[in-house]
């Protein structure tokens, strides 16, 4: 048995295909949060994983951008290699782990620590992009809810973790209103990250694969997280600097060290402590959590 | 060590020799040849055709070697190469009436013009593991291999439809087939692609639906009137020849599933048709497709919809076993900024709860909440 072995194009995804997903990012941008749906093709790597995500990048990038592919923040998750690969592969572009020299910022659950510029593009990869879907599991009807601006749902759940805990205890994919229209899911990113979105120079496209929708915020849009005047929104915040770098006011993972509850904190964008740690920053853990 | 997944790029790569290594297995033993698995394990092979929506035993025998038996991944092997290839036309409808028939069975007629055809089938057989299975020894060869010609044999449904039992088989109006591996789905969902997400939807997933709509969770009576296997011809129109142009066979399995209908003010008590069709020889799949599209159809025989099998936005969203095996086994994907937000909170509500911890037991991990080692909880 013998067959043509298949060639594929620049980016993978043959250029009508590109162009489909183009319309679609056109459409998102000019509607600031509202989820538009796309005919999202089978990619090589599982729905979950980011196909999204790729697919809104292999539309966008030119032979001239500049790559970086992060999740959870870091550079060298496994998932982050293998989609740097994959377009390393298939498009041939440069790629890069510095948060400012990249064009184009591929992403799982993070937006990185350093200030987006003009002209950098954050692609977030969605696992479910309806942020209404948990309140209401109908496509049918969370679409009329979107257009008819009808969001009591959203308010009530929000409500009632505060009668129930004192405080609303949602923690990531916290949900924000664009430009004071589309309440909108900004992805599983922790809601230290929300406040990054707001007036960002920066365009931010959100890919959804398995969902079929993909949608966008211009730069400088406003974007404001759901609260109460009462129970203002609120980021995360860590008792302790970074153990590696001394950073302040960073996302931090919590590392188990051993079996007797010892802890490491250590920032989760990767790049951010590396160049801090290259400036010579040092935090008090520097030399007991040693990498390899 | 301080992060677990440090180095992705060398264990991926380290992670892939070995598994190109088990899949190879034993080097002392010959390598399967796609030959074998496509003559050999051809059910497997038309169930990642017939999933995988692609037409190519040779290509399925590939990947099913490729994942090592394991069909969903092949399936999604087809599918992502599937989803690269150029889409240059629609075929005619292929006839089913006029099937090359391998099999061909109806459980509403004891016999009909064309005649009860067992086939290649594995009812009646006893399920005992044969001995002979353990090597390869001699098989008898049948008393027929190639499909008889017994005449013109009428799908049951069109006997019914002569006599006007049977509701009718929709018109074609001229419209192009729904394809929803071209655009977005919506909902609601014409029937014509209710019938493609079946079609390549999950086997085992139908087969729960159909089994559930049987045991009263949407109940529709069926009864099989024909099931028939064989190989179709598959036409398109060229604009350039002005007539309808052959391009290859394709063997499909196709079940009609004939269901009771009481009628309504503006139709006749008269049967309903829940239609089944796959690739290869799938006969489950295609019965278990056949009951959920007729499940499916509750808002057209004003039946009221309050069973899974009936739920269109739930069967169609999960029945793709590719996209549901992406996002079940994402979850191995690191979440641990999430978990981190999640830990947080989980710490500061135990706090505000549990004011006193002198007589609260001590927790499943043997801390109290006041362990100093969990006092760094986020503020």
């Amino acid at each position: 048995m013998t067959m043509a072995l298949p060639a594929y194009n620049f980016a993978y995804l043959d250029e009508q295909t590109k162009r489909m997903i183009r319309r679609a990012i056109l459409k998102a941008v000019a509607i600031p949060g509202y989820q538009v749906p796309f005919a999202s093709r089978e990619m090589p790597m599982p729905y979950g994983w980011g196909t999204g995500g790729v697919q809104v990048t292999a539309a966008i990038l030119g032979p001239d951008d500049v790559l970086k592919v992060i999740d959870q923040g870091s550079d060298d998750t496994t998932n982050a290699v293998s989609i740097r690969a994959f377009f390393a592969r298939v498009a041939n572009v440069a790629v890069t782990t510095k948060t400012a020299e990249a064009t184009i910022i591929q992403t799982r659950h993070r937006i990185p620590e350093v200030p987006l510029t003009e002209g950098q593009t954050l692609v977030y990869q969605v696992p479910i992009p309806e942020p209404l879907r948990f309140l209401e599991p109908r496509e049918t009807e969370t679409r009329i809810m979107h257009a008819l601006e009808e969001y009591g749902l959203m308010h009530v759940k929000l409500y009632e973790d505060i009668a129930q805990h004192g405080h609303i205890a949602t923690t990531y994919a916290y949900p924000v209103k664009v430009e004071g229209r589309y309440v909108m899911d900004p992805s599983p990113i922790p809601k230290f990250d929300n406040p990054k979105m707001d007036d960002c120079p920066a365009l931010q496209l959100f890919g959804a694969g398995r969902e079929q929708r993909i949608y966008a915020i211009p730069p400088y849009t406003r974007v404001e997280s759901l609260d109460f005047e009462d129970h203002p929104f609120a980021v995360q915040t860590f008792s302790q600097p970074c153990g590696l770098c001394g950073a302040t006011g960073v996302y931090l993972d919590e590392i188990v060290t051993d079996d007797r509850g010892g802890r490491l904190y250590a920032c989760s964008d990767t790049d951010h402590c590396e160049e801090r740690r290259d400036a010579g920053h040092v935090g008090s853990e520097a030399f007991t959590g040693a990498r390899p | 060590m301080y992060v677990a997944v440090k180095g992705g790029e060398a264990a991926i790569a380290n992670a892939h020799r070995l598994l190109a290594d088990r899949r190879r297995g034993e080097r002392s033993l010959p390598a399967l040849t796609l030959e074998q698995i496509a003559g050999q394990l051809a059910l497997a092979v038309d169930r990642v055709m017939a999933e995988g929506s692609l037409y190519d035993p040779e290509l399925a025998a590939m990947a099913v070697r490729q994942s090592r038996g394991d069909l969903i991944e092949a399936i999604f092997l087809i599918r992502a190469y599937r989803t690269t290839l150029p889409r240059f036309a629609a075929s005619r409808p292929i006839d089913t009436g006029k099937m090359q028939i391998e099999r061909r069975i109806s459980a509403t007629y004891k016999d009909l013009p064309g005649g009860q055809l067992l086939g290649p089938t594995f009812d009646y057989t006893h399920r005992l593991i044969e001995p002979d299975m353990a090597e390869d020894g001699p098989v008898e060869a049948p008393a027929s291999r190639e499909p008889a010609d017994s005449g013109p044999s009428p799908r049951v449904t069109d006997i019914l439809g002569d006599d006007g039992l049977i509701e009718g088989d929709g018109e074609d109006d001229g419209r192009e087939p729904a394809d929803l591996t071209r655009s977005p789905l919506a909902f609601p969902a014409s029937r014509d692609l209710r019938l493609q997400a079946l079609a390549r939807g999950d086997e085992g997933f139908l087969l729960g639906l159909g089994y559930s709509t049987q045991r009263g969770y949407g109940r529709t009576h069926p009864f099989v009137g024909e099931i028939r296997i064989g190989e179709v011809e598959v036409e398109v129109d060229l604009p350039e020849f002005g007539f309808p142009v052959v391009i290859g066979r394709v063997r499909v399995t196709e079940c009609q599933m004939v269901s009771q209908f009481t009628g309504s003010k503006s139709e006749p008590p008269q049967f309903t048709r829940g239609y089944g069709l796959v690739f290869g020889q799938l006969e489950r799949k295609a019965m278990a497709m056949s009951l959920v599209d007729r499940a499916l159809r509750a808002d057209e025989f004003d039946e009221e919809r309050r069973s899974p099998a009936q739920d269109e936005e739930f069967v169609l969203a999960h029945s793709d076993n590719v996209q549901a095996t992406g996002f079940v086994e994402h979850l191995k994907l690191p979440h641990y900024v999430d978990f981190q937000a999640e830990l947080d909170l989980l710490r500061t509500m135990r706090k505000v709860d549990a004011p006193v911890t002198e007589d609260e037991p001590p927790h499943r991990d043997g801390r109290s909440p006041s362990d100093p080692s969990r006092r760094d909880a986020a503020e």
